[in-house]
């Protein structure tokens, strides 16, 4: 899969600029970034359900513009908040959506019983969608989008709105699938999650892409390893010289009330940072302090946190 | 070693295979398949809102004024096709537009279609197919009721059964046309105001409760309602179940229904498609 540069004017809005991408077969792909980056219209674009006014995207080779029945034999996709048919149960929901795929209803169905054991929600096969919880329905679009048999997966912020215990099985079930030999491109903006289950990972912001590596070399391109925000009862201006000449600090940076600033050593310049701001005149009321991370970098790169 | 996936959700996939064929009819075969299940879960409340109202009518003028003498026996006659336009028409502009309000509104639940390997269109020719057997079977259930309700009308034939079905289904066909593209084109908080605004004239001047012949006495309205696509369907009705009372001609009939279904129907896929490509 290629897709390279969509751009998407809707309207007045640019949704993506210059989104150059390749996603490699078998690969776990992560778009991160936070609300509004243009994860979703990326995601439409390669779902077929967004027309790119300019640029190209590939899946499996089929160009999602022209091909988009191509692409569409390729494809799963798990949406951001589940839309499971209610006019149908819940193996009536796979049985037809396989058989929107042209597949016989007597594979559809053993298939469908497979895929609902797996994924623990079996005893939900007779039962109307509206009685499953939110988790229980992300698993049956899970189930939706693999009942083709799909070379590619895309998800969209699959785990929004889930309680942490749900998310972490929903975690377990990505990564079985991954180590099938699927390919699958996820978007989210939880640090944690594109850390733990992507292989590469695209971070994204106003529809342009920062950052495109693994979560481990990304991780090590932070800045000035710790980083300790401090927010003020002051202008933190007046701090930023004082702070950069406390030894172990590698940079500062002042925005709003909130003085960011990179350490070489931990957490051990905080009690200085401190001293050195009551000397400039300004109180201290919050200290937050983070490792190395995809949040650091993508801070970095943004000025903003990501959620 | 190497480890084989058992613990897998589904057969390992092997991207060399050829994709297999999928052949767009199997694929709107399925889609039909999907909208008749779940019109069969819902066949009681699909009656009752579709025929409801022409049934309540069809008591009220062609059972009780009858009887209390404030209506001729021959309003019965033109009454009954009239109530059979209705409810066909309601029941298939009904059938297509809820959905598509409710679907591209809120719920996004024919997102699951529109990932189908077929081209969207398709998708969308489907609806309105669906919305015409449900028009068909409104028709099928109110004949009888309505024969039932009204006692023996002299003039009503089923001789020309051939010409009955091709009415109901042209009729079927331009309403469920016309929901399709109420359905996508309207906002979802105004489908309220599209019953009372579009539905509710159409029935009205539609030449349903009174024959189009009658409008005679006011001769501006007999050329205006002639845009109403609903005169239509209940004078083909007439011609076909009445023939013998004065009705329009079939052939004018067929001509017209035919025009209104192409451009509904073109109006119809084409805003169906916008709403489902962003």
């Amino acid at each position: 899969m290629a897709p390279g540069g969509p751009g998407a004017p809707r309207g007045e809005i640019v949704a993506l600029q210059g989104l150059d991408l390749e996603v490699h077969e078998g690969e776990f792909f992560g778009l991160l970034g936070p609300n509004g980056a243009g994860k979703t219209t990326t995601i439409g674009i390669l779902t077929t359900r967004v027309k790119p006014t300019s640029g190209t995207a590939l899946v499996g080779g089929a160009d999602v513009a022209h091909q988009d029945v191509a692409v569409r034999q390729r494809i799963g996709v798990v949406p951001q908040r589940p839309n499971p048919d209610r006019g149908l149960n819940v193996l009536e929901n796979l049985v037809f959506h396989a058989a929107y795929f042209g597949i016989p209803s007597s594979v559809a169905t053993s298939r469908a019983n497979a895929l609902l054991e797996q994924l623990a929600i079996l005893d939900k096969a007779g039962a109307k969608v509206e009685e499953m919880s939110g988790g229980q329905q992300q698993r049956l679009m899970i189930a939706r989008a693999l009942i083709h048999e799909p070379r590619v997966i895309f998800l969209d912020e699959p785990t929004v709105g889930l309680d942490p215990q749900t998310r972490l099985s929903l975690w377990e079930i990505l990564r079985r699938l991954h180590a099938e030999g699927r390919t699958i491109v996820m978007t989210t903006h939880y640090m944690e999650e594109a850390d733990k289950l992507c292989d590469r990972i695209a971070i994204v912001d106003r529809g342009q892409l920062l950052e495109l590596d693994t979560p481990a070399a990304l991780k090590q391109r932070a800045p000035g390893g710790t980083m300790i925000e401090l927010t003020l009862g002051g202008d933190p201006a007046s701090v930023v010289e004082a702070a950069r000449a406390v030894d172990g600090v590698s940079k500062v940076e002042a925005q709003g009330k909130v003085l960011r600033v990179y350490s070489d050593r931990g957490g051990r310049v905080i009690s200085p940072v401190i001293q050195a701001a009551e000397d400039g005149g300004v109180t201290v009321t919050n200290i937050s302090l983070s490792e190395p991370s995809l949040e650091t970098l993508f801070v970095a790169r943004t000025g903003r946190k990501l959620d | 070693m190497t480890t084989t996936a058992a613990t897998g959700y589904a057969r390992p996939i092997d991207s060399s295979a050829p994709l297999p064929s999928v052949s767009a009819w199997s694929v709107f075969v399925a889609l039909l398949r999907r909208d008749m299940i779940v019109a069969r879960k819902e066949i009681v409340f699909f009656l009752i809102r579709t025929t409801m109202q022409p049934l309540l009518f069809l008591i009220v003028f062609g059972f009780l004024l009858p009887r209390m003498n404030f209506v001729g026996k021959g309003y019965q006659t033109a009454l009954l096709p009239g109530i059979l336009a209705i409810s066909l028409s309601l029941a298939a502009i009904q059938s297509v537009a809820l959905p598509m309000v409710q679907d591209f509104g809120w719920t996004k639940e024919i997102e699951d279609r529109l990932l189908a390997p077929v081209p969207t269109r398709l998708i969308a020719a489907e609806k309105i197919v669906a919305g015409m057997i449900q028009g068909v079977i409104a028709a099928a259930f109110v004949l009888p009721v309505a024969r039932i309700v009204m006692g023996p009308i002299p003039a009503l034939t089923l001789t020309h059964g051939g010409q009955v079905l091709l009415v109901v289904l042209l009729g079927s066909a331009a309403f469920s046309s016309l929901g399709m593209w109420l359905g996508t084109a309207i906002a979802p908080q105004q489908i309220g105001l599209m019953f009372s605004v579009i539905v509710a004239p159409m029935l009205f001047f539609g030449c349903a409760y009174y024959p189009w012949r009658g409008l005679d006495v006011v001769p501006v309205m007999k050329y205006l309602v002639l845009v109403n696509p609903m005169v239509y369907v209940a004078e083909g009705m007439r011609g076909a179940l009445t023939p013998s009372v004065p009705h329009m001609s079939l052939v004018v009939v067929g001509v017209a229904l035919l025009i209104t279904v192409a451009t509904f129907w073109t109006l119809g896929i084409r805003s169906f498609y916008k709403r489902a490509i962003g």
